[in-house]
């Protein structure tokens, strides 16, 4: 029976017991405490949701238990020479799937598989279900592959029984339960609002998982260098021969330059947009406007790294570059600090002006009528009273564009270049923590390298960086939003 | 013969003493009338009272009085109103100038958030009604004095406008309006915001305030019409029903509606 089998399996027994739930309680004469249906889901929702949360933990946890135990069953001399226990172990599994993959075609039957088996036969009977093999089929690995095929078919049988048996368990227990005095209202709604904590923790739990993923290589890699030259160290420079200098803060340069010049442009035109809009233009304009303005914001960002690519970089350099319009050579590449900046403020734009439009938007009328009333042009309102009134609302908009901007990838791998070091000329390359990030996980380095592991600690200290951006533009935001409550 | 030169020289004494003179005075909102044909004259040092029902026009017409039903898109007045013989919806006339002329007040304390002083200081700013510091700070300290707030802010005009009491905003906000040395005040309900002990303050105020301006106050509370004006006139469903005198009003009125009103039988 197949996962999916199962699935429906339970879906049908809820199914049922809503039924049955609501046929035990119409049947009896007596007066209902809740109206019939909530009989019925609650059986139902006994029958299914312990059922469906084993299985789930069931399928997330048999796989990690099942590679425990066959990994503790690897012995040295199953470890090719310049391999690990881990590689040996992938073939293991990968070699089990293969395994049922063929039985399931009707190729081979892994009851026959035994010492006496052609490897080089099974091997191209593996090949032909997608599993190639790098060297020569092992025959202890295939033995391991055997053992783990046999566990996953145990456990996928067991796993059968015990949700399928909690199933039944539910449903007889919920049933049994049920009678006309039953509070049944108040039970399902209890369970509802298990289930919506139960999502919510979810959520907090993978945010959680997240940073723990990033953090344990990040260990990993200050195991392996020096915690002092990745915060304080001057240079960036990850070579093959085990003495690389990975210091963050030549990216750190970068990015933070590169945000600044992508804010100087999205801040001031974001900002005057926004005024226009929300207190100038009128109601057509505005409508057609402001959608027009966000869709900027639905541009997926690797569109505008390819327009930073080669649109404005092209263009820049036809202006300060070598043979120039205005005959400087001050850039030698399209990639620079201006280039991806400004295309990253154009990016940042219609999120600066849509939220700034919303807090110009929640300022009070009667401010305005306060300013007007006493003779005050448009202008002098907006300048003395609206901006103002709305100031930290629009800093605390501005902090989240700059925490956007700290964290954009696509743009700056494509327009901003790749040499780390410190320089204050905005047509000069640069790179920044995501590109570093990018071009150290997809190399074909060692995994366990620091050049590799160096890409955690980079990405931690990112999140680290913007998560404190944004805490203090909610906060902002947040103490703003209660001025006028 | 005698009685009808009074009568004449009378009638040009009180065109001579007429503030606002508004004539056959209609407004819209998109396809709303809601003023219809009303001619209403303001007069120098007194305080006029607008009363009716909620949704009548008044406040609609007070606003009209300094344009700032400009400020609303689909609003169109036609009419004569004029503030000093001068039509004030004349295209050469300013609207930003007019309001310098004719302060207003509003329903709910509005000040900015600025400081106590920075409020006071906003018009006489924008306007430049002042030469030197000294200037500006007799300005604050005079508008502050006449709105009857002075000793309860003078210790602390850095403080923000928005950490006082409401009785004491609104008073901050008048004061404000007075600051721009105005020819006219418009009320628009300046006490429905607060308690009694504010508004027999701010009621006091207006009273005083009578000295140097035309007051004309929109209110929605019958005795305090009666307490603080000396013209009252009575709106109801966009039309005006009844002007004259408070005490004509509130004791013999000529106009049924009026007296149901009054009477509380409509409202």
């Amino acid at each position: 029976m197949s996962t999916f089998t199962l699935f429906c399996l339970i879906v049908v027994l809820a199914v049922i017991g809503f039924f049955a739930g609501r046929h035990k309680v119409n049947s009896q004469s007596k007066p209902l405490h809740s109206l019939p249906r909530y009989y019925g889901t609650y059986v139902a929702l006994f029958a299914f949701i312990p059922a469906l949360l084993v299985l789930l933990v069931w399928l997330l946890a048999s796989p990690i238990f099942l590679g425990k135990t066959i990994a503790s069953q690897i012995t040295a001399d199953m470890i090719p020479e310049g391999g690990s226990a881990e590689l040996v172990l992938s073939d293991v599994s990968r070699i089990a799937q293969g395994l049922r993959a063929g039985a399931d075609n009707g190729l081979i039957l892994t009851e026959n598989i035994n010492d006496t088996v052609n490897l080089a036969v099974l091997a191209d009977v593996l090949a032909s279900s997608g599993v190639f093999l790098g060297g020569e089929l092992n025959p202890d690995v295939l033995q391991l592959a055997l053992s783990y095929t046999d566990a996953a078919a145990f456990s996928h049988f067991l796993m059968i029984c015990v949700v399928l048996g909690l199933a039944m368990a539910g449903f007889v227990f919920a049933y049994g339960r049920v009678n006309p005095e039953f509070w049944a209202r108040n039970r399902v709604e209890q369970t509802y609002l298990g289930v919506l904590i139960l999502a919510a923790g979810l959520a907090i739990l993978t945010t959680a998982g997240i940073v723990l993923s990033m953090l344990f290589e990040t260990i990993n890699f200050f195991q392996l260098h020096e915690m002092r030259d990745f915060f304080f160290g001057l240079n960036w420079a990850p070579n093959f021969h085990g003495d690389s200098e990975l210091s963050i803060l030549p990216l750190l340069w970068g990015t933070l330059y590169i945000s600044l010049v992508a804010l100087l442009v999205a801040v001031p035109v974001g900002l005057f947009a926004a005024i226009y809009l929300s207190e100038y233009a009128s109601k057509t304009v505005r409508s057609v406007a402001k959608p027009l303005l966000e869709v900027l914001a639905g541009i997926p960002t690797i569109v505008y790294g390819l327009f930073a690519l080669i649109t404005f970089g092209p263009f820049l350099k036809d202006w300060f570059g070598d043979g120039g319009f205005l005959g400087v050579n001050w850039m030698g590449d399209a990639r620079s600090v201006a280039t991806a900046g400004i295309v990253m403020g154009i990016m940042l734009i219609p999120f600066v002006s849509s939220l700034s439009d919303d807090i110009i938007n929640a300022v009070p009328q009667a401010l305005r009528d306060g300013s007007y009333g006493l003779g005050a042009t448009q202008s002098e309102t907006v300048k003395q009273v609206v901006l103002p009134a709305a100031l930290p609302g629009i800093v605390g908009a501005i902090l989240l564009a700059a925490s956007r901007a700290i964290g954009e990838t696509m743009i700056v791998v494509l327009g901003a270049g790749a040499i780390a070091r410190f320089t204050g000329n905005p047509l000069e390359a640069l790179t920044t923590i995501t590109t570093r990030i990018v071009s150290q996980l997809t190399g074909d380095g060692d995994f366990n390298s620091p050049e590799t592991l160096v890409a955690f600690a980079l990405g931690l200290t990112l999140f680290v960086i913007t998560l404190a951006l944004n805490i203090v533009a909610l906060y902002i935001v947040r103490k703003y939003r209660e001025q006028y409550e | 013969m005698k009685d009808q030169a009074m009568t004449t020289l009378e009638t040009s004494v009180t065109d001579q003493n007429n503030k606002f003179s508004a004539n056959n005075v209609d407004v819209y909102y998109g396809e709303t009338h809601a003023i219809k044909d009303v001619s209403v004259n303001i007069e120098n040092n007194t305080v006029t009272a607008f009363i009716g029902p909620s949704g009548c026009g008044k406040s609609t017409f007070l606003r009209c009085l300094n344009r700032m039903n400009d400020t609303i898109d689909i609003c169109r007045v036609t009419g004569d109103i004029r503030l000093d013989g001068e039509d004030i919806y004349n295209a050469k006339v300013d609207p930003v100038q007019l309001r310098a002329k004719v302060g207003m007040v509003f329903q709910k304390p509005n000040p900015f958030p600025k400081s106590i002083y920075d409020n006071i200081a906003y018009g006489p700013r924008i306007h430049g009604l002042f030469k030197t510091k000294a200037d500006l700070d007799g300005i604050v300290e005079n508008s502050l004095r006449r709105a009857a707030i002075w000793d309860e802010v003078k210790d602390r005009l850095d403080a923000p406008g928005t950490g006082l009491s409401g009785g004491q905003q609104q008073r901050i906000c008048i004061a404000r309006a007075i600051a721009t040395a105005p020819d006219v005040l418009l009320m628009d309900e300046p006490c429905s915001a607060l308690d009694p002990i504010a508004t027999a303050q701010v009621e006091e105020l207006i009273d005083e305030l009578r000295e140097n301006f035309s007051v004309v106050i929109v209110t929605h509370s019958m005795q305090q019409a009666a307490r603080v004006s000396q013209k009252t006139a009575f709106f109801h469903m966009g039309n005006l029903v009844e002007f004259g005198d408070t005490t004509k009003i509130f004791t013999n009125p000529e106009d049924p509606r009026t007296e149901s009103y009054i009477t509380g039988r409509i409202g």
